[in-house]
């Protein structure tokens, strides 16, 4: 008999003891973020979209050869001595044409080997997160602006491809 | 029904409807009113079921729908599921599993005709109100059987047999924990124990004597088990039972026992408000402050506290054992409430 109500009191003060918990976390500020409207800020260096600054991009093609998956591609020619030299924003003399510059995001793994061994730090990874596609081959950036000048065909450098 | 019939003296014309519709007619309008309000309070709770659930978890639930907080949210699900397709499985009894949606909402419905919510706003003062709110209200079990039954689903089964055990076990100390406020009044009729309770808070049977108020916390669990709200949910479990009884409805046929769910959520909160907490009367006695709000709107507030406690306790609290449902409805609260009547008659006649 005892037990009895020894239970119950304990049932009734456990009971009030939850709703207190509830009653503390209805006032607690809600951690939801209202997605499209209110975005998360990525932290520093988060490694989401890859990005390749052109103006400073060599052609060296270090990238395609760290990257893990084969999704850089990089086609590029030698540029003719005639044409006037031009210079990456750290001084290095850009001495090959990219007409190619490929990045397939959908084989991307995120994880940033490619930037590393970029000499000139064109090659970088930003916090851009959004960025789905209706169409598959909507997800291959072409980084590339030049064309090639001289007619042969391209020769493909990606190493998987060959 | 007789303000009602008073109303439509108004409508011009009303005279010459024939004498034999004019008796009908104020029968239909009101049962149009309390669908009408019924839907409307229920599309309420809903949203406010989801805010308060989101609030407990840190979250924020709906926010879009209709612009300040979601509140039409409820509006957009109810539209989705009148649209849906009409899922009958092949193996169904067709026509119990077709009736079953509608008598658990009948139990519900029919149930509001007693309720007063104002001094004259109520449908008919039958002089057996409260007894008429038990009898009505259990029809809904026969309803949840039937869905059970019908679906033909192992589910459904178990959810409706659970069902039935917990509401039929619950229904005694509830009609029990009711009597005690019997005893005072007098009256089985609900304006009557309104009327009883006039005059301020002091006057509220909670306050009464303590065996009422502990009268009305084992009316509160007991009423909490009747409508499968959680803690006692295990009729509709969902990481037991898919859905309980309702696991193979969908469509429009779900959205009645979703309906009938919140509007039994109502019916409790409003005879616990009618009977313990005072029903439409005024709060502060007139000489501390002026009556000022309208009986209803005091009736609402106070069925929406009752109700707001329903939703706290549900997110506070796990399920219970089948075992530990038995338990607490014949070994604790049934000996409770009935010594609890012993209290109240003991001081009505001494």
């Amino acid at each position: 008999m005892l037990t009895y109500f020894r239970n119950l009191g304990l049932g009734l003060i456990t009971v009030l003891n939850s709703m207190g918990v509830a009653w503390r976390h209805l006032f607690t500020p809600s951690v939801t973020l209202q997605y499209p409207t209110v975005k998360w800020t990525m932290p520093e260096r988060s490694r989401m979209r890859l990005f390749n600054k052109m103006e400073d991009c060599i052609g060296c093609g270090q990238c395609a050869r760290a990257c893990p998956t084969n999704c850089i591609t990089i086609q590029t020619e030698k540029r003719a001595k005639d044409e006037p030299e031009i210079f990456a924003s750290d001084g290095t003399v850009i001495k090959l044409r990219t007409y190619v510059f490929d990045i397939d995001m959908t084989l991307c793994c995120y994880c940033a080997l490619c930037t590393f061994p970029c000499p000139t730090h064109c090659l970088t990874m930003t916090g851009a997160y959004e960025y789905s596609a209706y169409d598959k081959d909507d997800h291959i950036y072409h980084f590339a602006k030049d064309k090639p000048l001289t007619a042969k065909t391209p020769k493909e450098q990606s190493p998987e491809k060959a | 029904m007789d303000s009602i019939a008073q109303l439509l003296q108004l409508i011009p014309g009303y005279d010459a409807v024939p004498e034999g519709l004019r008796a009908y007619l104020p029968m239909l309008v009101s049962s149009v009113v309390i669908f009408a309000l019924l839907a409307l309070v229920v599309l309420f709770l809903v949203w406010l079921e989801r805010k308060v659930s989101a609030h407990i978890q840190d979250r924020l639930g709906p926010m879009y729908v209709g612009g300040w907080h979601g509140w039409a949210q409820t509006l957009a699900d109810a539209l989705k599921l009148l649209l849906k397709e009409d899922i009958v499985p092949a193996a169904t009894d067709k026509v119990l599993y077709k009736m079953a949606p509608y008598i658990v909402f009948l139990g519900a419905f029919a149930a509001f005709v007693v309720v007063p919510f104002g001094a004259s706003s109520f449908v008919s003062d039958l002089n057996i109100g409260i007894l008429y709110v038990v009898a009505v209200g259990s029809l809904s079990v026969i309803g949840i059987i039937m869905a059970g039954w019908a679906s033909n689903n192992k589910y459904s089964l178990y959810g409706g047999m659970r069902a039935a055990a917990q509401i039929i076990s619950y229904e005694i100390p509830s009609a029990i924990a009711i009597m005690t406020v019997i005893i005072p009044v007098g009256s089985l009729s609900m304006v009557d124990i309104v009327n009883a309770q006039k005059g301020g808070i002091q006057h509220w049977f909670l306050f009464r004597n303590p065996f009422i108020f502990l009268a009305f916390i084992v009316y509160f669990i007991a009423s909490l088990a009747e409508v499968n709200r959680t803690p006692f949910d295990i009729p509709e479990a969902e990481s037991e039972l898919v859905a309980g009884y309702h696991t193979e409805y969908s469509g429009m046929r779900f959205a009645f026992f979703f309906l009938a769910e919140y509007a039994n959520m109502f019916l409790v909160a409003s005879v616990a408000t009618t009977l313990f907490l005072g029903g439409w009367t005024q709060v502060l006695p007139a000489f501390i402050a002026p009556q000022l709000l309208p009986g209803p709107v005091l009736f609402f507030a106070k069925a929406l506290v009752l109700i707001f406690i329903q939703m706290w306790l549900r997110w506070s609290l796990p399920r219970l054992r089948v075992d530990q449902l038995m338990y607490l409805s014949w070994k604790v609260l049934l000996p409770i409430s009935l010594v609890l009547v012993l209290g109240v008659g003991w001081l009505a006649v001494y």
